[in-house]
């Protein structure tokens, strides 16, 4: 079953949840974001937050310290804290790029965060507590173009980032400041910060930006999609294989893990996809939604059906999809459960809604869902 | 008004080429060049077995080489291929191919669109259809974003 929760017409570019999922903050791919907080069947605008002086790229909200932070095309970030007065109380953080930021993270420890940016450089910041302020340390080799998307390895030290040069780099983003050495994992050993710990290319034919990258939920494997219309799974346990899928569709633009081997992705299609992840391969699951094709109302006189053929040249005017959303979705977020374990997730759409999946009925509803 | 904003010559110069944050193409050494084998392709069109000469001429092609001369020779092969093979054949060709091979094959549609011969346009259209039910928008979208070109 799916909730849709429409926000007017214009396009939702990003969107996050509160910890307890009662509050939802979203950006109209404009300056400000908007939070709303649940209120009955519908939502209550609560705060706008409008410190960016341009177009908002990404949103975070951390579940547990419950922090926001943004990041936006005027090369700045945010962290939003709310103060015991309910206000939004903003702390302005230098990234040190000359160019727009492109997308932002909280850490699972949520002690830091990291952004990307048109500059070819990763901001990663933490806190720093004499002074009261937000650091950044930049990532920069071998980066070769503007980063589109960054995940968290489980871990808390290692960072995914993938990158519209058609690459996906994997780095380490160990702060000695702020947290001990980490213990070795199957990406690598050694992890100074900025260490580059394996880079993938995303084709052999040379191209594809890289949409959306996602580590699996025990950290050993690393998901991306790609804009040659491929999803593609990284194995380190497995001696770094890689696996990849050419799709029959779009290209997908977000993508996350819902079970320890399935991902869910969605993208220009207008309706999320399953993809089962398999020792040696990753194959198309089912799209979660079936093609409703509406009947014809039956009573279009022949003259009608002639009159539109003519005009037309087809039966009927269809402007609309037969899918939920109308326009491709921007994002996939996790709300219920975590990654490797989701029970609902939202995904948000240039269309002006925000869908919520609730896994279990749709698996009920659909006979031919494979999760 | 100054004489020289007559000129519009400036407008061929490539300020990019100058700009230090440019991105710059990791230049790949040339793919050995050894096409398919064009005589193996041509004996089997003359024995009359297009198919057979369509995958192997497919599973043959080398994607990214620079030489110009090169791939117009395997453009010009290509076409003679599909050409040679009937409406009524297509669909039987199409399925025996695997995916890659499909990518490949929009990839020479298209660029047989490019430089349309008599008649040509009309066979490569139902080429292109049959391709697009078996391997869908996504063969389309690989032909557009893949940089090696065939």
């Amino acid at each position: 079953m799916t909730t849709i929760h429409k926000f007017g017409a214009t396009p939702i570019s990003c969107h996050a949840w509160s910890g307890n999922r009662s509050e939802l903050a979203l950006s109209h791919n404009s300056k400000d974001v908007t939070l709303y907080n649940a209120k009955g069947q519908g939502w209550e605008k609560t705060a706008v937050l409008d410190q960016h002086d341009l177009r908002v790229t990404g949103i975070d909200w951390a579940p547990t310290t419950n922090r926001i932070v943004t990041c936006s095309s005027d090369r700045n970030a945010y962290v939003w804290v709310k103060g015991p007065d309910g206000q939004w109380k903003y702390t302005l953080v230098l990234l040190r790029i000359n160019r727009a930021a492109t997308c932002v993270r909280w850490s699972p420890e949520e002690n830091k965060f990291a952004v990307g940016s048109g500059a070819k450089i990763i901001s990663v910041c933490y806190y720093e507590k004499d002074n009261d302020w937000w650091v950044a340390k930049h990532i920069k080799k071998p980066l070769k173009s503007t980063i589109t998307s960054i995940d968290w390895h489980p871990n808390n030290i290692l960072l995914a980032a993938g990158s519209s040069d058609f690459k996906v780099r994997v780095y380490s983003g160990f702060i000695k400041e702020i947290e001990p050495k980490p213990s070795a994992t199957p990406w690598g050993a050694r992890m100074p910060m900025g260490n580059l710990m394996t880079e993938f290319s995303n084709s052999p034919n040379g191209g594809g930006w890289v949409h959306a990258v996602s580590f699996s939920p025990d950290g050993s494997k690393l998901a991306w999609a790609g804009h040659d219309s491929s999803i593609s799974v990284a194995d380190a346990a497995n001696d770094m294989l890689v696996m990849k899928l050419k799709t029959n569709l779009l290209p997908m633009c977000s993508l996350t893990w819902i079970r320890p081997n399935t991902i869910a992705a969605a993208g220009h299609n207008c309706v999320p996809y399953t993809f089962i992840v398999e020792s040696d391969a990753v194959k198309l699951g089912s799209a979660m939604e079936e093609d409703k094709k509406k009947e014809s109302s039956g009573k279009t006189s022949a003259m009608d059906l002639f009159k539109n053929k003519d005009k037309l040249g087809q039966n009927e005017l269809e402007t609309k999809l037969n899918f939920t959303h109308q326009k491709q979705i921007a994002e996939i977020r996790i709300v219920g459960g975590q990654k490797g374990d989701v029970d609902t997730f939202s995904t948000c759409s240039l269309d002006g809604k925000i869908v919520v999946w609730n896994l279990k009925t749709l698996a009920g509803q659909m006979k031919g869902l494979k999760i | 008004m100054a004489k020289n904003t007559s000129s519009n010559v400036f407008r061929t110069l490539d300020v990019d080429q100058f700009n230090e944050d440019n991105y710059k193409e990791e230049n790949d050494t040339d793919p050995a060049a050894l096409g398919p084998n064009d005589s193996l392709i041509t004996s089997l069109l003359a024995a009359n077995k297009p198919v057979e000469a369509l995958t192997h001429l497919l599973s043959g092609a080398t994607l990214g080489i620079k030489d110009q001369a090169a791939r117009t020779a395997s453009l010009t092969l290509a076409m003679r291929v599909l050409m040679a093979i009937k409406v009524s054949q297509i669909d039987d060709a199409v399925a025996q191919l695997d995916n890659e091979s499909r990518d490949v094959l929009m990839k020479f549609i298209y660029r047989g669109f490019e430089v349309p011969n008599e008649g040509s346009s009309a066979h490569l259209l139902v080429w292109h259809e049959k391709v697009f039910t078996v391997a869908g928008v996504g063969s389309i979208v690989r032909v557009l974003t893949d940089k090696k070109r065939v």
